[in-house]
Parts: structure tokens; C-alpha cells; sequence
């Protein structure tokens, strides 16, 4: 097989499997500062329970989070030279910075978050669960600015061949960067908003009516009830600046071929490389060019008159796929909302659609990232730099295939185990055993728990 | 100023040093809980394994971000270096992120899976700590050589490979010394004990092959006046080794007063070793092909970084410190909330 596709698989398999997990725990975490604070103003048990639940779900995310991270930081090099010998000026400030300023703020405050509520004070613990927040928040900040000046350079020069930063305000502040960030940060929210709901209906059929369930479950609803829509507005945003950026990935979104004017929303279709148009196309006419040029008759430009064009169908679907999930999301939960309002809870065939859709955030995460990856095909920088041209020459297809194997049986066991534990955890944290007595006095002493004391669950 | 005039002379230099502290910090910090990670496949009671690991707990995940930010220094600063030794690793740096994958979620998840699934996530929580110090120690081997690849060159690998292994084992073992008490201590005091040997046959392996392998080296090591100003290396080495055995047999003491001796005398052995070859191999950053200068980046993306790291640094020295002074004395259970 050819070693470059071979080594976008990998690189694919890597950043998908990867981004499973900041999606929960960027948003996560401000959940978790949320019941924490909470907790302090309340006094009430119902958000500390809340917490500890959380808690373990955050650390287990975060783990595989740093693991499958740590995997392409290597990956950057091994797989694609090109890609830090030409724009290594620019990504490498930007990646360093992500390390310095985030990586290691929320993996030192991670241990005190973790297993220090009764080793420092109350106010040192919530501080900590709000670095650890504001950490994993910076990283995206950072990652999403080096993906963004990758979909729409700015602020630099070529000169010999290698690009040089000439204006880091305009770099930082890309033209995607805004919409890409808040497009990516809302979906982190419905990722763990979901989540939150789902585990928590799932406890709630198994029986499990404590408070702290119905806290976490109204909190998982009403999220993603009031993320959503915002969603959808951020997200409609950001299709307007790809439009005028990178209008390619728009046409092969919306499976436009033929530039026209008063073009049709393809509903469905099965796009076609070979003859270059859909077969089986549901469409209604004039839509597209209502809602990407805000004129009925608007000219919108086809796949067919880009020199640089990216793959059609699955730009097409992964963006069909996204916003089919959007719009269940936001039925969802807006019915769930609508229940816990007038009812104070969800009837049990809410409940188990929510369960069903526990881990929808991460299909719709996934589908957005491979329409905006693979939309901005053959381009690995707009304009700069294409995928083929950044790809190692020296490592062998073979040892690229040999390894994707390894990466990809250990992804799938992980993932596997992943959600079995979670929903593991669900089921115990009912069991009576569980329930650990009331908190004893603090440790002796601010920060030394002597041999002789135990710490208290 | 015109040292800061010519960034292009020493902000190569600077990010070597920046990465030469990011990898010896690596080395000792993750060093100790990988070595933990080792010795819990000795036989112990589930109990003290639990202890052994809670030890690390609090400390693992910013321990390994020393390494996102070494290979992140290499990335960013000397990307074609990056790209050269990386990809002359390959297998063996897909062999430690494996290790590293499966001893990272192992944490995690033997903790909160059913009894009769812990025993799997302890067994992958030592193996992949193991694999990990293997392909790190044979990743070490073969850049002391140059990459070259002949049979004695990789058999040479595989000994850098069990020597690494068992100085992290051995830090390891001096951490938990230090972190734990009654019989584990004991054990962690045998342990170490044993560990030392290979530790010692490790470091004089490395001093003889690599001025052997390289006569750029052995010009630098054996000219007047390095030979004089070197010498010290070698012998505080050996006095400290001395010291740590007869520690070792003086351990554990009643009062517990020394417990943290055999953990400094480690990281002293790490400190004089990661010295030997920093200053060896210096200026060059890829052996014998690429200088610090050659592989350089651009000087205004050095610049961009170094303020940056000379900012952010500092600050993360200190919160560090914080959460080892959170943690301080012997372990104890750890539990969330």
C-alpha cells in the first residue's frame, strides 16, 4: 500500500482516538469546578457525590487523554518531516507554548484535584480543580490556533523555502481561529453534556435515584439544552468563514459540483470521483445559495472549477453525519429539558435515549474534525504545503503498517475498556458499599498526612 | 549587546541546555516511576503493590509531560534533528509509546475496574513500565553509537536497554525507601541493593564504548587539559556508588532519619552520567552528523520560545514544588474526594 496514505491512516487513527478524550475533559473540568463550587456554597452532599463520580470518570479520560497525546508528539516527526521543516517557525512556538503553559499546569494540579481534597484547604482544592480546568482549556487555545493558521495561514513570509512568522498577533488571531475555537469548545460541552446525561439516566434506570444522580443529570440536560443551539449559530458561522476561505470544503460539504446560481441542498446523494457528480440525489433547489450566499439566486462555486479539490464523499457524509447528530441533540434535549421542568424528571424512554446517545458528542466531534481535515485536502497548510510534500521519504510503508497494526488493536482494547469501566462505575457507584461514612477530621496538619492517619474517602 | 545581537550562535546552544535539563529531569522524575512500575512484578502482597503505586499517583502524569516537553524541544527548536533521530527510532519509539500507553491507563483503570479484572491492569501496568524503560535504555544504546546497526552495536543496545532498566528500578526502589516504611521499605531496600550492580556495570559499559565508537570523543576525553577536567566525573561516580552500597547495608535505620539518602545518591549517579554524555557529545545533536547550529530553527522562533520558557519555567518549578510539599512524607492510600 502506498506509504502516505498509510501514514495519514496512522496519523488519523491516532488524532481520532486522541481527541475522544480532551473533548470530555475540556468541558469536564469546568463541570467538575462547577459541583465543586457548589458544594462549597451549599454545604450540599448531592454535589460532592456529584464530584466524586465525576471525578473518576475525568481522571480515566485524562489519562488516555496524555497517553494517546504523548503518541503524536512523536508521530509529528517521524511521519511528517516536511510538516516542522517547513512551517516548524511558526507550529513550534505554538506547540511549545501549548506545553509550557498548559500541559504541565493541568498535569501537576491534576495530582491535587485528584487525591488532595483532604490534604489542602477547601479554597487550595478548588483552585486547583479551576487550573486544571483553565489547562486543559489553554491546550485546546493553542492546538486549535496551530489547526486554524493551517486551514488559513497568516502572518508570515517564505523565504529559502521555509516559513518565517512576520506578524504573531495576525498568526494567533487567523482568520478561522475565532469560529474553529468556539465551534470546538461548545463541542466539547455537548460531548460531556451528553455524557453527564447519559451516564446519569443510565444510573437512574438501574434504580440509583440519589441526589446526586438528579444533579448531574439535570446539569448533563439542561447543558446541552443551552449549548446547542448556540452550537448551531457558531457552527453556521464558521461554514460562512470556510466559505469565504476555504470555499473547496464548502462545495464538497454541501456535494456541489457544477457552479451555479440558486444552488440546491443535496439532502442526500452518493457522490461520485469517476463521472464527478451524485447519484441518487434528494435536493431542494435554491437552499444552499439562501443559506451560504443569503441571496436565493447566489452564485456557489463547485467542486468542479478548484484546481485543489478535496475527496467528496466523505467531506460530504462526516458533515451529513455532524449535523444529523446536532439536530437529535438538540430534540433531545430540549424534550428533556422540557420534562425536568414540568415533571422534575425524564420519563424512561427519554431517559433511554439519552443513554443511547452518551457518547453522540464523540461521533459528531469526529465527523466535524474529519469534514474540516479532510476538507482542506491536499493542502496540509493552505496554500504552503501540501500532505504529500510533508510526508517522510525514509520510514518504509511496511513499518508504517507494521506499527498502525499495534496502534490500532490497542485503541480498540482501550476504547473497549474505556466504556465498560464507565458504565462499570455507573452501575457501583449505586451499591451500598460504595457510600463511604461521613468525612472524619481533616489529616493533622496542612500538607504532612503522618503513617498513622488515614485519609477518608 | 552582542550576545544577544547573535541569536543565532547561542540560542542553539541555550535550547540544548533547555533540553538536556528537560531530559535529565525525564530521566529522574519519570525515572522513579517507571521504576516503581518495575518492581511491582516483584512478588508482593496486593496491598503494598497498592501502596507502591500510590507513591507515584499524584505524580506520574506531570512526570511524563517532561518528556511531551523534551521531544517538544527537539521538535520545535532542532526540527531536523527531530526527524533524523526519530526516524532512525522508529520501532523503538512505537515499542516505549505502547509501554508508555499501557502503564498510563493501567493507573486508571486498576482502580476502578472489579477485583478479578485488577490482576490484568497490574500485569500491563508492569509490563508496559518495563517496556518502556527497555526501549528507552536501547533508544539510548543506539544513539551512543551513532545508529549504527551491526550486531555489536545492537548487542550493545540491548545492554544500554537492561542497564537503564535497572537504574530506573533502582531509583525507584530508592523512592520508595524514601516514601514508604515497615516491611516494604524493607523490601524496597533489598531491591535496591541488588539493583546496584547492574547499575554500576551500566555506566562503565557506556564510559568504555563511547569514546571506543567515536573518535571525536575519544580525542575529546583523552587530550590535555579534558583529561584532567574530567577525571572528577568518573570518580565522584565511583565514591558515590561506594557511598549508596554502604548506605544500603546500613538500612533501614531505626529513627528513619536518612531514608532519603539512597534517592539523592541516585539522582546524583543520573546527573553524572547524563553529564558525561551531554558534554561528550556536545555540539552535536544528531552524532557525528548534525550540530545544535545545523539543526537550529529560525532565531526569531527560538527567541519567541526561549522568552516564553524563561517566563513559564520558573512558575512551573514552583507550582511543582507545591504538589511534591502537598504530597511530603510517606504515602499514604490514595482516594478520590
Amino acid at each position: 500500500m502506498d506509504p502516505l496514505i498509510l501514514a495519514r491512516i496512522q496519523f488519523a487513527a491516532n488524532i481520532s482516538f486522541h481527541i475522544l478524550f480532551p473533548t470530555i475533559t475540556i468541558a469536564l473540568g469546568w463541570v467538575l469546578l462547577f459541583f465543586k463550587l457548589r458544594f462549597s456554597a451549599t454545604g450540599d452532599e448531592r454535589w460532592k457525590d456529584a464530584y466524586r463520580f465525576w471525578v473518576k470518570v475525568f481522571a480515566l479520560s485524562f489519562a488516555l487523554g496524555v497517553v494517546s497525546g504523548i503518541t503524536m508528539s512523536f508521530q509529528f516527526g517521524t511521519n511528517w518531516p516536511g510538516f516542522m521543516n517547513k512551517v516548524g517557525n511558526i507550529a513550534g512556538p505554538l506547540l511549545a507554548y501549548e506545553v509550557l503553559t498548559a500541559f504541565f499546569l493541568e498535569a501537576t494540579f491534576l495530582g491535587i484535584m485528584l487525591f488532595g481534597w483532604n490534604r489542602v484547604s477547601n479554597r487550595v482544592h478548588t483552585l486547583a480543580t479551576f487550573l486544571v480546568a483553565f489547562g486543559t482549556t489553554m491546550s485546546a487555545f493553542w492546538i486549535l490556533v496551530l489547526n486554524s493558521w493551517m486551514q488559513t495561514p497568516a502572518g508570515f513570509e517564505i523565504r529559502d523555502g521555509v516559513v518565517h512568522a512576520t506578524d504573531w498577533w495576525a498568526i494567533i488571531f487567523n482568520p478561522s481561529m475565532p469560529y474553529r475555537l468556539t465551534h470546538m469548545l461548545l463541542a466539547s460541552g455537548l460531548t460531556a453534556a451528553f455524557l453527564i446525561a447519559g451516564l446519569s439516566s443510565y444510573q437512574w434506570l438501574k434504580g440509583n435515584r440519589s441526589a446526586g444522580v438528579r444533579a448531574a443529570l439535570k446539569t448533563g440536560v439542561v447543558l446541552g439544552a443551552v449549548l446547542i443551539p448556540l452550537q448551531i449559530v457558531a457552527g453556521d458561522l464558521h461554514g460562512l468563514n470556510t466559505l469565504k476561505h476555504q470555499p473547496a470544503k464548502i462545495a464538497a460539504m454541501e456535494g456541489i459540483w457544477e457552479t451555479q446560481k440558486g444552488a440546491p441542498m443535496v439532502v442526500f446523494g452518493l457522490p461520485d470521483e469517476t463521472t464527478r457528480s451524485n447519484r441518487f440525489e434528494i435536493a431542494i433547489p435554491n437552499i444552499a445559495s439562501f443559506y451560504l450566499t443569503h441571496d436565493w439566486y447566489g452564485e456557489v462555486k463547485g467542486v468542479n472549477d478548484f484546481e485543489h479539490r478535496p475527496p467528496v464523499a466523505p467531506v460530504f457524509f462526516a458533515f451529513r453525519v455532524m449535523v444529523g447528530i446536532g439536530l437529535l441533540m438538540l430534540a433531545v434535549s430540549w424534550l428533556g429539558a422540557w420534562q425536568l421542568w414540568r415533571r422534575g424528571e425524564v420519563r424512561p424512554v427519554l431517559a433511554r435515549a439519552l443513554v443511547a446517545m452518551t457518547f453522540a458528542g464523540w461521533v459528531a466531534t469526529l465527523a466535524g474534525w474529519y469534514v474540516t481535515e479532510i476538507g482542506r485536502q491536499p493542502w496540509l497548510v493552505t496554500g504552503v504545503l501540501t500532505t504529500a510534500q510533508a510526508a517522510s521519504k525514509t520510514v518504509g510503508a511496511g513499518l508504517v503498517a507494521s506499527t498502525l497494526a499495534g496502534y490500532l488493536a490497542v485503541y480498540a482494547a482501550l476504547l473497549a475498556a474505556y466504556v465498560l469501566t464507565l458504565f462499570y462505575l455507573a452501575r457501583r457507584a449505586g451499591a451500598p458499599h460504595d457510600h463511604a461514612p461521613a468525612e472524619p477530621a481533616r489529616a493533622g496538619g496542612d500538607t504532612v498526612a503522618g503513617p498513622g492517619v488515614a485519609v477518608p474517602a | 549587546m552582542t550576545l544577544f545581537a547573535d541569536g543565532a550562535t547561542w540560542l542553539p546552544v541555550a535550547f540544548a541546555a533547555l533540553m538536556g535539563a528537560a531530559i535529565l529531569l525525564y530521566v529522574v522524575l519519570d525515572g522513579y516511576d517507571l521504576g516503581v512500575g518495575i518492581l511491582t512484578g516483584a512478588p508482593v502482597e496486593p496491598a503494598q503493590r497498592d501502596r507502591m503505586i500510590a507513591s507515584i499517583g499524584p505524580f506520574w502524569d506531570a512526570n511524563e509531560t517532561w518528556l511531551v516537553l523534551a521531544v517538544g524541544l527537539l521538535l520545535v527548536a532542532f526540527p531536523q534533528a527531530h526527524g533524523a533521530i526519530l526516524g532512525a527510532l522508529y520501532l523503538p519509539v512505537a515499542v516505549m509509546l505502547l509501554g508508555l500507553i499501557m502503564r498510563g491507563v493501567s493507573f486508571e483503570f486498576r482502580a476502578k475496574v472489579s477485583a478479578n479484572h485488577k490482576r490484568l491492569w497490574d500485569r500491563l501496568f508492569f509490563g508496559g513500565s518495563l517496556l518502556t524503560a527497555l526501549a528507552q535504555g536501547y533508544m539510548l544504546g543506539l544513539y551512543i553509537v551513532g545508529f549504527e546497526r551491526t550486531a555489536a552495536h545492537v548487542a550493545f543496545a540491548m545492554l544500554t536497554a537492561l542497564c537503564l532498566a535497572a537504574g530506573y528500578a533502582f531509583i525507584g526502589a530508592a523512592w520508595l525507601i524514601m516514601k514508604t516504611e515497615r516491611d516494604l521499605q524493607r523490601r524496597a531496600v533489598t531491591w535496591a541493593r541488588a539493583l546496584l550492580w547492574p547499575v554500576a556495570i551500566g555506566l562503565a559499559a557506556v564510559s568504555v564504548v563511547t569514546p571506543l565508537v567515536s573518535e571525536r570523543i575519544f580525542a575529546k576525553w583523552f587530550s590535555l587539559p579534558n583529561l584532567v577536567l574530567l577525571a572528577p566525573v568518573p570518580l565522584v561516580t565511583a565514591a558515590v556508588l561506594i557511598g549508596l552500597h554502604m548506605a544500603l547495608r546500613a538500612l533501614p535505620s531505626r529513627t528513619d532519619r536518612f531514608c532519603w539518602l539512597p534517592f539523592a545518591g541516585a539522582v546524583a549517579i543520573f546527573l553524572l552520567g547524563f553529564h558525561g554524555l551531554a558534554y561528550s557529545f556536545f555540539p552535536y545533536v544528531v552524532p557525528e552528523q548534525l550540530t545544535v547550529w545545523q539543526a537550529a530553527a529560525a532565531p526569531e522562533a527560538l527567541l519567541i520560545m526561549f522568552v516564553g520558557a524563561m517566563i513559564v519555567l520558573p512558575v512551573i518549578g514552583l507550582y511543582t514544588a507545591f504538589a511534591y510539599r502537598v504530597f511530603w512524607g510517606k504515602a499514604t492510600d490514595l482516594r478520590y474526594v
